[in-house]
């Protein structure tokens, strides 16, 4: 059916087309190499660009893909419940999760899409440095900064059922992969829209927001939930992501939603829409970053070069950030924040 | 739509506003029921509506949203929604009767859904996967992303499609993909439809005839 149709597709223009230079992996279930093909050709349709030369280009196998997969039954089961955590955090609520956001929130199409944050890239780019918290961390670490921060919650232990189950989901999703590429990742992270012709705006971009999103994420940005339960996520407030999450910045917020937004039609909106809807979200309020010093300025000068945190709005000179409001989890305290490592490592 | 139907349309729903202001527009279901008189020869007494194998099926309007039933008769009546069978009859009905006939209906319990019977296993479990989860590699979106959980519903932008009929749902997603619908906000519908094979709509209409929408609430 589908499939069909869609290799049909791609050999006859990978005839054409195919680059040199450019490493392609897939998962094949059947043990057999896939195709040459390029993948992904569906995306350069919708706006998005072209695999290019020199690049990595990986196809992450599917969930049918893993239950033909030679592998231990047990080992199954573990990633199918990495793979209903990832898709339905919110069965964590309360535990690990005080917001109302599933991993596939942000990470649309189970965490293989590329331009939403792909999460198999994790799996073979880490143990890393990373910038944000000034140390080497593994693929664990970097799961449980999205608990602290996009979640707004308290990570699951290292090592713990549910660590365990996410991580093999994410390595499982880069199965064919190289360990440490070589070269650029298609389609790693939230790529930003090239710079705006007009600086963002406050006024413009809360136009665009009731135009495109509202019907969705509501006026108010609250989200929706029907019969309790959540279907649309808050783009601001207590039920959003806190002011430490990385789409907080301004850049990986225009990336991510011009690369996935509005739902199913990416790269309808125009760089300065992107943009533009982007500052007006960062504008709003959301929960206190777990890495507070009781200081917003202090806080902002140490942690928010790229966010609007500790930034007086224009329109009413409201300090965003300048709050104790931990939204859901209250006193609870994500215990990996600033949580020092390596400290009897002797300075080079 | 031509610029005097525009302007027509502009004017109905400025005079809507103020009769609105004035009246607190409500539907009332005792005067809907009487008012559904005209409706039950295909939507059947029960709101059920009938699955014709062959031919146009008629959609259960049981159980759903009272503003998406509003909306859609005042799209047929306005000419955004294309429907030789429907526009004479939601003509008949004025705005507060659009507003009782939705009112009634919305209260009914929903009714099964028919028409998925036939379906076999390979094409129901493709018409499971696009419902819960979609198909990416496609960029298709799951139904449920904007149906919400089971097919229920969200609000009165996103109607509840399980336990409707199989004929109704492929008819309408076939109607977006070939651009003789165009009544959803923001295209959301229409774009997603357009990339579903004709295997694919039969799969999903044939996957959510078959749910329960009482056993899917309690999911």
């Amino acid at each position: 059916m589908m499939t069909m149709h869609k290799r049909t597709l791609v050999l006859a223009i990978a005839t054409t087309s195919l680059v040199a230079g450019l490493a392609m992996t897939a998962y094949a279930a059947n043990g057999e190499p896939e195709s040459e093909a390029m993948p992904y050709q569906n995306l350069t349709e919708l706006g998005y660009p072209a695999p290019q030369e020199g690049e990595l280009v990986h196809v992450p196998p599917t969930m049918e893909d893993l239950e033909a997969a030679d592998i231990h039954p047990e080992l199954k089961k573990v990633i199918r419940y990495g793979y209903e955590l990832f898709t339905d955090t919110q069965q964590l609520r309360d535990k690990y999760v005080y917001n109302d956001m599933n991993c596939s929130s942000c990470h649309l199409g189970e965490g293989r899409q590329p331009f939403s944050a792909p999460v198999w890239t994790a799996a073979v780019t880490l143990p890393d440095f990373r910038g944000k918290n000034q140390h080497v961390n593994s693929l664990e670490e970097r799961i449980a900064g999205c608990f602290a921060y996009s979640m707004n919650g308290v990570p699951p232990e290292y090592g713990s059922d549910e660590m365990l189950a996410l991580s093999s989901y994410h390595q499982w999703l880069a199965t064919g992969a190289p360990m440490y590429p070589d070269k650029p990742i298609y389609g790693r992270g939230f790529p930003a829209p090239d710079e705006p012709e007009q600086a963002p705006d406050y006024a413009r971009g809360e136009a665009a927001y009731q135009e495109n999103c509202a019907i969705c994420h509501q006026e108010d940005g609250s989200g929706h939930y029907e019969n309790g339960e959540y279907v649309f996520p808050a783009p601001w407030g207590d039920g959003s992501n806190n002011w430490g999450a990385g789409i907080a910045r301004l850049d990986t917020a225009a990336g991510f939603i011009q690369n996935n937004m509005p739902l199913g039609q990416p790269h309808s909106l125009s760089d300065q829409q992107a943009w533009d809807i982007a500052y007006y979200v960062s504008s709003q309020e959301r929960p206190q970053d777990p890495r507070y010093t009781g200081d917003v300025a202090e806080t902002a000068e140490r942690f928010h070069g790229r966010s609007l945190y500790g930034k007086a709005r224009e329109h009413d000179d409201h300090v965003l950030g300048d709050h104790d409001n931990f939204g859901d989890k209250g006193d609870a305290q994500p215990w990996n924040v600033g949580m020092p490592r390596f400290e009897n490592l002797s300075e080079d | 739509m031509t610029n005097n139907h525009l302007r027509k349309f502009c004017l109905l729903l400025g005079a809507g506003l103020v009769a609105g202001s004035a009246l607190a527009q409500q539907g009332d279901v005792e005067r809907g029921q009487s008012a559904a008189a005209t409706c039950t020869a295909c939507h059947q007494a029960d709101g059920s509506g009938m699955h014709m194998e062959n031919g146009e099926s008629w959609p259960r309007l049981a159980g759903l949203d009272a503003g998406y039933i509003v909306k859609q008769l005042h799209d047929f009546k306005e000419g955004r929604r294309q429907s030789a069978t429907m526009m004479p009859f939601a003509n008949m009905l004025d705005d507060q009767q659009v507003l009782d006939v939705a009112a009634y209906y919305s209260q009914l319990e929903v009714t099964p859904g028919q028409g998925g019977d036939k379906a076999d296993e390979a094409l129901l479990a493709r018409g499971e996967q696009l419902a819960n989860r979609g198909d990416w590699d496609a960029y298709i979106v799951s139904c449920k992303s904007c149906h919400g959980p089971g097919g229920m519903g969200v609000g009165s932008d996103f109607p509840g499609i399980t336990s409707q009929h199989a004929g109704y749902i492929q008819a309408q997603l076939q109607a977006w993909k070939d651009e003789e619908r165009s009544n959803d906000p923001q295209n959301l519908m229409g774009s997603i439809a357009k990339r579903l094979s004709d295997d694919d709509i039969q799969a999903v209409s044939a996957w959510y005839a078959r749910q329960n929408a009482s056993q899917a609430e309690g999911e």
